[in-house]
């Protein structure tokens, strides 16, 4: 049983890196219409960051600022490219975009590989945050908890702001009719700009929660993100609480897999992905186009 | 010339100067070269209707003024401010507001947040209690979903929405397109009730015995031009060149 346990705890984190990346994907696939394949390089850039803020004579903040900085500098990054790049796609079929933000992925992984090599570098457990609790049925560490419950609280704030708050509004409205929102007096390039910085914010943000669970490597994110393009299929790219829920539920299905039958565990996913194109291809949550 | 000497409105009592100027607008979609030279005036606190066949450029009007055609030349003028460079975020701000053929109803906002979407861009829109007076269904279905609006309710959400902003100049393109004739009705005492309260009003319409119940002044389109224009007084004298205008 607390073998069972363990692995749902697992589970529960991945779907926690899954649901924060997702839901950025589908952000910024609403407002910009691009499949944005530099997400997985833009969360290994936040872990990177984070481990500069720790390690760094100069700039050593530690954690806790880290989880603040970190999303805001991979952000202007991320903002950086939207401005200089990823807007010049507009009108174009997803293909350029897609190769576009893929060659973007690997000329930053590949900096980073120049420099820091491909083994991980290990970022030690905040000292609030280290040891554990027994629960009883199971021995739960501090850390593990503690990603779950702010990414779950992450994940919930974003949906509150995109679906409950005006700027949410312009945002879903933008999604719609970019043209019309605009001629209403709203600056939309500006806000598509944001929106970017907003998405790639919260890759870097699970960077950051992952640094010291999964070590910091250049190649972090491009392990992670065939995954979190599968959970994207799965969930449809047009809903912001889909993407969440289908986040969390896959890393609890692959967690549960790696107890009930471990040879499946790496495949799962895919094979869900293949099912869901076969009876509903939109995703479980999307629209028709 | 004669294009200018239709487009140039007779000044009258009853109404202010011109606030909206549009001279040799030409646009493009594309490579489709739509409008060859647009002229007239709109004075404010007017009705100008834009009369013409499907595809004369009625609409292709609307939307070079709005800035939301990619390509346009000649001169619009708004307060004297030309706006024919201007993106259509900041015209907007400046006090234009277009309301949409096809409405643009937003599917993922309820009506409430379908209703407050246009920011305010100016003091002295209506407050939402005259907007409810306007439109009373509206204040019903405020949680609804907005697409789940009937057609006329549509409509009429998509012109409550623009009068809140403070913009005084609204264009309105075929506000009655496939609505029944009941909340034509409704939509004509609408206007004619805007009109009175001092906004200037630009208007496409195709239903010609609408517009002729709302409208003081008349712009005849086709293929891109302006080819006549009249006001509501010469419209009996009118009325024969403007069924072959229009084909009726």
């Amino acid at each position: 049983m607390q073998a069972l346990y363990a692995q749902l705890l697992v589970g529960l984190i991945n779907g926690s890196f899954y649901a924060l990346l997702s839901l950025g994907l589908a952000v910024i696939f609403g407002m910009l219409n691009i499949i944005n394949f530099a997400h997985g390089a833009l969360y290994m850039m936040g872990a990177f960051v984070a481990y500069f803020l720790l390690n760094n004579d100069y700039l050593s903040i530690g954690y806790w600022p880290a989880l603040i900085v970190a999303p805001i500098v991979v952000g202007i990054f991320g903002m950086i490219l939207e401005r200089t790049m990823l807007q010049w796609l507009t009108g174009l079929d997803h293909l350029y975009g897609l190769l576009l933000t893929f060659g973007i992925a690997l000329i930053v992984q590949g900096v980073f590989q120049n420099y820091f090599g491909s083994s991980g570098m290990p970022y030690a457990i905040p000292d609030q945050l280290k040891g554990g609790m027994n629960l009883g049925f199971m021995f739960l560490p501090i850390y593990r908890g503690w990603v779950v419950i702010f990414s779950l609280v992450v994940c919930i704030a974003t949906w509150f702001l995109i679906e409950k708050t005006r700027l949410g509004a312009y945002l879903r409205a933008a999604t719609e009719n970019p043209t019309l929102v605009r001629a209403f007096g709203v600056n939309v390039p500006r806000m598509i700009t944001l929106t970017y910085g907003l998405g790639v914010g919260l890759a870097a943000l699970a960077g950051v929660l992952s640094a010291p669970i999964n070590q910091v490597r250049p190649l972090m994110g491009a392990d992670l993100i065939i995954v979190v393009f599968a959970v994207v299929v799965i969930g449809g790219m047009g809903s912001i609480m889909g993407s969440i829920i289908t986040g969390f539920a896959l890393g609890v299905i692959e967690g549960l897999t790696k107890y009930f039958y471990p040879e499946a565990s790496n495949t799962v996913v895919f094979v869900l992905m293949v099912l869901v194109l076969l009876v509903k291809p939109t995703g479980l949550t999307g629209k028709a186009a | 010339m004669p294009d200018t000497a239709i487009a140039e409105a007779p000044a009258k009592a009853a109404t202010g100067g011109t606030i909206l100027q549009v001279r040799n607008l030409e646009a493009w979609y594309g490579e489709s070269h739509i409008l060859h030279g647009i002229n007239f005036d709109v004075n404010a606190g007017e009705v100008v209707t834009l009369l013409g066949r499907n595809g004369a450029g009625k609409t292709t009007t609307l939307k070079s003024i709005m800035g939301i055609i990619g390509k346009r030349t000649g001169s619009v003028k708004f307060n004297n401010h030309d706006i024919i460079r201007t993106t259509s975020d900041k015209i907007a701000r400046m006090g234009i507001a277009f309301c949409p053929e096809e409405r643009g109803i937003f599917s993922s906002l309820d009506v409430r947040e379908n209703l407050l979407l246009p920011p305010i861009v100016r003091a002295g829109g209506l407050p939402l209690d005259q907007i409810f007076d306007l439109f009373p269904n509206l204040k019903e279905r405020l949680n609804s979903q907005g697409t789940k609006l009937s057609g006329g309710e549509q409509q009429m959400l998509a012109i409550a929405r623009i009068l809140r902003t403070g913009a005084s100049f609204l264009m309105l393109d075929e506000p009655t397109e496939g609505l029944a004739p009941v909340i034509i009705q409704q939509i004509g005492h609408t206007i004619a009730r805007l009109k009175k309260e001092g906004f200037t009003i630009l208007l496409v319409e195709q239903n010609f015995r609408f517009a002729s119940t709302v409208a003081d002044r008349y712009y005849v389109v086709e293929h891109g031009k302006i080819i006549d224009g009249f006001s509501n007084a010469e419209l009996a004298a009118n009325m024969d060149k403007l069924h072959t205008y229009l084909g009726v």
